[in-house]
């Protein structure tokens, strides 16, 4: 029989906001455990919690950027339970009444001519929710070590509806959500850092039924690839044990990600009553139209609304602009760039061949390193959007040849020279002085007159043997274009 | 002890010998400990007493004054603190075994703006466990004892805030009120103790009992006095979000205004049975007086009245259920010594660290919002406040303020309730419907029983308008001064 698998994802994105989202402390990743604390982080006797403006607003722009119908009300309602990353033993979360609801995230899948764009489709969404953060827990044999730094910071959940199929769904999924959400600002989204983090209920069902099957929730997916292959290990899991007849249990399962399996963590029957109830020491948010209004000004390009543009007005190949369109960053050099050059594709090309190369390079982890050091990104490069437009217009005005610049890339990129600079220094600046290459297209002729004889005779190959005497001369700096002009006209006259 | 002892005097009296050079601060706080010393053994209002803290507060305002840099009328006047009210470096136990070793790292808003206008912060005032109870009696402390008659309870849950006023151990002090906690105790000790609006005080730094209910107030011996502590700790506070953005008048100043004749709304429904005839008695004297000097009063209908107490034991017990969550001997609270395992560490802690009324709440509030029940309890107890709060509003449409007496009795023998969790309820059957509504209430001392136990009357005034309330009391107790007298001890 064949099977169908229903699934849908709940994935928790960490706003990068200034301070936490109830109280002024400060957010930040790899800071000396506990040191983002206050009496209303720690949950102390008499603490309150004060809204901070700047999540929702962010709350608001992800809403608008996913197409949401944004609340014109949300309150705070408390969650209740018992755990030790939780100081004050009840979270602060929205139960009915979330900021946004509705809204889709596109995702490309991959289509049959990889240099061509893949059918799209959209993934509708249930709901997206704010709420604050838990503290981190590490656990020892004896003992176990909680660090509040995380705890109140900002996380807003996005919950899908059950309405992918395929692990490859699920992972266009979160890597079209995760464009978005960096591309606005709205995170990092890195998932090593907890910022993206992310949860799928999965069930199967045979192929042509309506009615869902038994639903599973997975949990520890840490990575976008640790989702794709814990989502095909569980619809393999399910559809081996219907085969089998074993029952599916509702339950939640943890994905071991170096075992490559999911075990049972608990079962419906362990479920919490959170007791949920409105949040006394909150008020509820309103908000109005103009807020949103404004919010909807900021809006960034969605992504795949870019790579159409670059595909249809700049005439962009389909694996540039797909290389191009999953960073932002890059993007926004790219498009300053080529707003500066003779002409975009070869920017493009550049960017996408010799710029992320070089990044890429220079940004591999060092294992050893005591710290964490900061990532180079194209804005950050030695490079600027205005020295490569410079490169490109030099190839393009025949001043330089692609060799040469190829040659030239790499060292611009760790010295912060331009291309102008090295060329020079290194005299490699393409000669195109039109009376020199004239004297020594000359003498390549007069060295050889058997080929100017042939070509001359219609032997149109001949000429090569000069133009490879007239470069060998000028180390291959002469524009082959000249050279080729010139032998010509000397050989016509 | 000499009737010129700064402990028989008022805060404003205080604050005019200070002025006057007659007594300075450090002699008004030391006279303060020397009568802790002497009386506290019998009253149990405090828990603690930073004496050389207090000493050092009170050195920096005779300096400041020396240097004519004064901070307020209550510059160098010891105010007390009822034990759920943050004092940086100073314990918090919410008279709770459960936060025995705990001190605050912080200022409570109150104390703060205290603090800033020079008052000498001092003592942690006794209290219901939690704020919760109507006598002191549930104190893991022991319990604190009325100052007219030990053998009777001082009234709670702020019983440590009205008994140390009234046995003269501090001149003002501040108490929380969630449903009378502040007006019962002044009610049954004989001083003024004032519930301001809903969101007039900031809460940060109160430990929390019920957030919708919440409102820390003043405890003094005189209206006036009141109402230099009120504007002092009133106002709009970035740290608590229910807190209301409004301006603060100068109560003190309104108070010295001359005022018309107001009209008084006498609640039918607070004066049927149940109401002992001696605190009847009294609550007519004070009608009779408003009379006299102009006012009118009118019978008004708060035909909700009878749901306030079931009302707010859903209401108040599901919030309490929750703030009360994070007492769990994980961080700054006791740890079980049995506990073995992470379920051990909550439920032994917080097993042998509550008292039995702390847990009953508990339970009863969890069990309020729990799934399938939450319909039926929470969300009709708060449809059911709304009304309450309707008919509030409805009254005031026809007058200024409604009087009613602030307890149904006198202060009762120790024992006498603490068996009956449902007779103790209904000891805040006048002051629970003003907390539901938010409202400000005022309980004001209108004389003593035979016996010689204090009675009070309490006035509920508009929202926001505390100015037109304290106006209303004053006109009584400026002629009165019943909270003036103090006990014999």
């Amino acid at each position: 029989m064949e099977y169908e698998a229903v699934i849908g994802l709940e994935v928790h994105v960490q706003l990068d906001t200034n301070s936490k989202m109830f109280t002024r402390v400060g957010t930040g990743f790899g800071q000396p455990p506990n040191s983002l604390t206050d009496p209303v982080v720690l949950g102390l006797p008499g603490a309150l919690p004060v809204m901070n403006e700047e999540a929702i607003e962010k709350s608001i722009k992800v809403g608008l950027l996913l197409d949401c119908k944004i609340a014109e009300v949300c309150k705070w309602d408390r969650k209740n339970y018992f755990y030790p990353d939780m100081p004050k033993n009840y979270q602060i979360s929205q139960y009915d009444q979330p900021i946004c609801e509705g809204g889709q995230v596109e995702i490309e899948l991959a289509g049959d001519n990889p240099s061509r764009m893949g059918p799209h489709r959209m993934v509708e969404l249930t709901r997206i929710h704010l709420e604050e953060d838990v503290g981190k827990l590490t656990h020892y044999e004896q003992d176990s070590l909680v660090d509040y730094n995380r705890a109140g910071c900002p996380l807003l959940e996005i919950v899908s509806e059950p309405d992918m199929h395929t692990p490859d769904e699920v992972f266009a999924y979160l890597t079209s959500l995760r464009n978005s959400l960096v591309a606005a600002g709205i995170s990092a989204c890195d998932m090593e850092k907890g910022q993206l983090r992310c949860d799928a209920n999965i069930s199967v069902r045979p192929k042509g039924e309506n009615t869902l099957g038994t639903k599973v929730e997975l949990k520890n997916l840490n990575t976008i690839s640790g989702v794709r292959n814990g989502v095909e290990y569980e619809i393999r899991r399910q559809i081996r044990a219907i085969e089998e007849g074993t029952p599916i249990i509702q339950e939640t399962r943890r994905w071991n990600p170096e075992q490559k399996y999911t075990t049972p963590m608990r079962t419906k029957e362990m479920a919490h009553d959170y007791r949920y109830f409105p949040d006394p020491d909150l008020m509820p948010v309103q908000i109005d139209q103009a807020w949103i209004d404004r919010v909807r000004k900021e809006l960034p390009e969605k992504p795949f609304d870019k790579q159409r543009r670059y595909q249809e007005e700049m005439s962009l190949p389909y694996s540039i602009t797909s290389a191009l369109c999953g960073d932002h960053l890059l993007c926004a050099y790219f498009e300053e760039a080529a707003g500066l050059a003779k002409s975009a594709g070869k920017v493009a090309n550049w960017v996408v061949n010799d710029l992320l190369r070089e990044l890429s390079q220079a940004n591999k982890v060092d294992e050893f390193a005591e710290e964490e050091t900061e990532k180079i990104t194209p804005q950050s490069c030695a490079v600027s959007p205005q020295m490569l437009a410079e490169l490109v217009n030099l190839i393009e005005d025949g001043k330089l040849t692609n060799n040469v610049a190829k040659e030239l890339f790499p060292e611009m990129f760790v010295t912060g020279k331009s291309a102008t600079e090295l060329a020079k220094e290194k005299g490699l600046d393409q000669q195109s002085d039109d009376s020199e290459i004239e004297g020594i297209c000359a003498e390549a002729i007069a060295n050889d007159p058997d080929a100017a004889e042939k070509f001359r005779g219609g032997k149109e190959g001949a000429i090569n043997a000069l133009k490879g005497a007239v470069m060998k001369a000028t180390r291959g700096q002469a524009n082959p274009k000249v050279v080729d002009e010139t032998l010509r006209r000397l050989l016509a006259s | 002890m000499s009737s010129d002892s700064p402990i028989f005097k008022s805060a404003t009296e205080l604050s005019q010998d200070l002025k006057a050079g007659t007594v300075s601060a450090v002699e008004i706080t030391q006279a303060m400990i020397d009568r802790i010393d002497t009386v506290d053994e019998k009253v149990n209002a405090f828990l603690h007493i930073d004496k050389e803290d207090a000493l050092a507060q009170a050195k920096a305002s005779d300096e400041r004054r020396a240097r004519g840099e004064l901070l307020s009328l209550l510059d160098g006047i010891p105010v007390g603190m009822k034990d759920v009210i943050s004092v940086k470096d100073q314990p918090l136990t919410a008279a709770s075994k459960i936060l025995e070793n705990y001190r605050s790292p912080y200022d409570a808003t109150v104390v703060r703006k205290l603090k800033e206008a020079g008052a000498v912060v001092t003592g942690r005032l006794n209290l219901d466990e939690f704020a919760m109870g109507s006598s002191t009696e549930n104190s893991a402390y022991g319990p604190t004892r009325n100052p007219w008659n030990l053998d009777c309870v001082p009234g709670g849950s702020s019983g440590g805030s009205s008994a140390a006023v009234a046995a003269r151990e501090v001149p003002l002090s501040l108490g929380s009120d969630t449903g009378g906690s502040i007006r019962q105790p002044a009610s049954l000790c004989g001083v003024v103790g004032m519930k301001p609006t809903y969101g007039m005080v900031s809460r940060y730094g109160l430990a929390a009992f019920a957030s919708s209910l919440d409102q820390i107030g003043p405890f003094s011996t005189t209206v006036e006095d009141t109402a230099l502590l009120l504007e002092i700790i009133s106002g709009h506070d970035s740290l608590d979000s229910t807190s209301y953005p409004t301006e603060v008048p100068s109560y003190y100043a309104e108070l010295k205004k001359s005022s018309e004749p107001k009209v008084l709304g006498l609640p039918k429904e607070f004066f049927g049975p149940g109401m002992d005839d001696e605190v009847r008695a009294s609550i007519e004297q004070v009608i009779e007086y408003y009379r006299s000097i102009g006012y009118q009063t009118k019978e008004v209908s708060l035909p909700t009245t009878d749901l306030s107490i079931p009302v707010y034991y859903v209401i108040a017990t599901a919030e309490a259920s929750s703030n009360l969550a994070r007492y769990d001997g994980i961080r700054y609270t006791s740890r079980s010594e049995r506990a073995e395992n992470a379920v051990d560490v909550y439920a032994k802690s917080r097993g042998e660290g509550f008292g039995s009324e702390v847990k009953r709440r508990c339970i009863l509030g969890a069990y309020a919002l729990s799934s399938g029940y939450y319909d039926a309890y929470y969300l009709r107890a708060q449809k059911a406040r709304t009304l309450i709060r309707q008919d509030f509003e409805k009254a005031f449409t026809e007058v200024d303020a409604i009087l009613t007496p602030t307890s149904p009795t006198p202060a009762f023998k120790f024992g006498e309730k603490s068996d009956d969790p449902i007779s103790m309820y209904l000891s805040d059957v006048y002051t629970i419907s003003t907390n539901l509504a938010g409202l400000p209430g005022i309980s004001v001392p209108s004389g003593f029983s035979g016996s010689g136990l204090p009675i009070g009357v309490q006035l509920i005034g508009k929202a926001f308008e505390e100015s037109s309330l304290l106006q209303i009391a004053h006109a009584y107790d400026r002629e009165h001064l019943h909270g003036q007298k103090a006990p014999n001890l």
